[in-house]
């Protein structure tokens, strides 16, 4: 028999994430995949997965999931109070699924974004070689209820445990975000770029998969560029003189100038913050040749 | 542009020739690193350099993509594809036929017949999945996009932003002044590669009807539509 997880409660926002969409920019094709790529590859470390298998990605509040099969499961990113047939369970951790087990969510206590990972990876449908959902691509593209995931029951009863993998979580408080002046950076005026050095922004209730806005507006003198490539990263600057932070399911061209571009740790960070969260701009050093 | 990518900039300028210069070094930096895990995409003016893992020495990369550019005649990719696109233009359709034919003082035949006499020119993919950035638009058919958008324009739109015309591969919000439908699927997701038509190649537009516009997406529907394409020598 198939081993397939129910969705009894789709929870906020849930989707199937693996690393990404690679090889399709070309053709105007998200990248997708995982928002905080390291949480989401540590919770398949644990259960020593391929970095590439297929992780549920959790935003903000759970779903209930019941399993039809054994498994191996475990949790990263953010602290969402999770519980197996109602006892707590932490994060960082592998626990053992029995058949008929329930897993539930409760309430947010840090971070934004969970990831679930199962021994051997989720088995949803793969198109254009990747499991990501993204609306348009794959047919499923948010978790709803009565649905069901694939993925491979295992009977080992022992579980191993990964002393030596060190999670560290503090990455889920920190305000600091990491970036690289963008292309257009360099355009901005000094007093521009001093606001983006060293000013706090706070994240606007426009925030999902494919960009985060931030809320304060900056002033803009710079004019629109030729539409040219963004990246997952990306920060624009929009003619309303406010910042947009592109995310994975982001376009892959764009016409605002690019500011910024966000280290591959701060994208990590800035997918674990919530509405009214602040953030800062630590920059990087980049070559500009 | 960040630890996995690197951007190549040429003039600022929407052009043929700035077009082929930019496909001829994409051409080259693919066939360069055709062992490692990147991905080239271009726009009018740019290369991106997206490499699927961390870049390691970001100055070897650079100084590698630097070579490639030494001494080197740029010579144009010789023969492209030029694909027939049928499009119906009917009121059904065309929503906007009546105020660009207003605005613009044209007959309803005149709008048509300038949209299907250029040869466009495929610059790139991007904004969704197999929308095309089309450049050749006739200087007459020109208009701006609208003040308020549309929640929905219909897969398959065929549409006029400024000096722009493209087609709407999916349903999707949007603002161009729309002016007829094409049935051909631009982006199959069950297709490798999903996107039949590519960068540098060349688009026609041809009228058809409505009832030839159903038979093609019926064909479609079964399976059996092909595109209508021929070589076409770059030389103009």
């Amino acid at each position: 028999m198939k081993a397939e997880i129910e969705v009894l409660q789709p929870g906020l926002f849930s989707t199937i994430q693996d690393p990404g969409r690679n090889g399709f920019l070309k053709y105007g094709v998200p990248m997708s995949g995982v928002m905080d790529l390291y949480a989401a590859q540590m919770a398949n470390l644990i259960l020593r997965n391929s970095p590439n298998s297929a992780v549920l990605e959790i935003t903000q509040m759970g779903p209930k999931l019941k399993f039809s099969d054994p498994a191996k499961i475990s949790i990263c990113g953010a602290l969402l109070s999770p519980k197996i047939n109602n006892f707590k369970i932490g994060n960082n951790r592998v626990y053992k699924i029995e058949a008929g087990d329930e897993l539930s969510f409760g309430k947010r206590q840090l971070g934004c974004r969970a990831y679930l990972a199962i021994s051997g990876g989720f088995k949803t449908e793969k198109i254009l070689k990747s499991r990501s959902w993204f609306e348009g691509i794959t047919d499923n593209f948010k978790l709803n209820k009565n649905m069901k995931l694939p993925y491979e029951s295992t009977n080992e009863s022992k579980i191993e445990t990964n002393a030596s993998i060190k999670f560290t979580s503090e990455y889920l408080v920190t305000s600091e975000i990491g970036v690289f002046p963008g292309p257009e950076f360099y355009l901005l005026t000094e007093g521009e770029q001093e606001i983006l050095r060293s000013r706090n922004f706070s994240i606007d209730k426009n925030n999902n998969r494919m960009a985060i806005q931030l809320q304060e507006i900056m002033g803009n003198t710079l004019k629109p560029i030729i539409t040219g490539p963004v990246l997952p990263g990306s920060v624009q600057l929009t003619p309303s003189g406010k910042l947009i932070v592109l995310m994975r399911d982001c376009q892959t061209t764009g016409g605002y100038p690019r500011v910024m571009q966000l280290s591959e740790t701060g994208m990590n960070k800035i997918a674990q913050k919530i509405m009214g969260d602040s953030v800062s701009f630590a920059f990087l050093e980049s070559p500009h040749l | 542009m960040g630890e996995r990518a690197i951007l190549i900039e040429f003039e600022p300028e929407i052009s043929e020739n700035t077009l082929e210069k930019v496909l001829f070094y994409k051409n080259k930096i693919e066939d360069h690193y055709f062992k490692v895990k990147v991905e080239v995409i271009n726009t009018y003016n740019s290369l991106l350099v997206y490499y699927v893992y961390t870049i390691e020495n970001v100055y070897d990369e650079v100084s590698a993509l630097k070579g490639l550019f030494q001494g080197t005649k740029i010579t144009k990719k010789s023969i492209v594809q030029l694909y027939d696109i049928p499009v119906c233009y009917d009121a059904e359709f065309g929503l906007d036929l009546k105020l660009i034919s207003l605005e613009k003082n044209l007959s309803l035949d005149q709008i048509i017949r300038l949209h299907t006499q250029p040869i466009y020119t495929v610059y790139f993919i991007g904004f969704l999945p197999g929308f095309l950035y089309l450049g050749g638009l006739d200087k007459k058919l020109q208009i701006s996009r609208k003040i308020q958008p549309r929640m929905e324009v219909q897969k398959g739109a065929v549409g006029i932003g400024e000096n722009q015309t493209g087609i709407y591969p999916k349903s999707s919000p949007g603002g161009w002044q729309i002016i007829g439908n094409s049935p051909v699927p631009l982006f199959d997701k069950n297709r490798l590669p999903p996107c039949e038509i590519s960068a540098g190649d060349k688009v026609k537009f041809y009228q058809v009807s409505k009832s030839e516009f159903l038979n093609i997406s019926e064909e479609i529907k079964e399976g059996k539509f092909q595109f209508k394409k021929v070589d076409y020598e770059g030389g103009n």
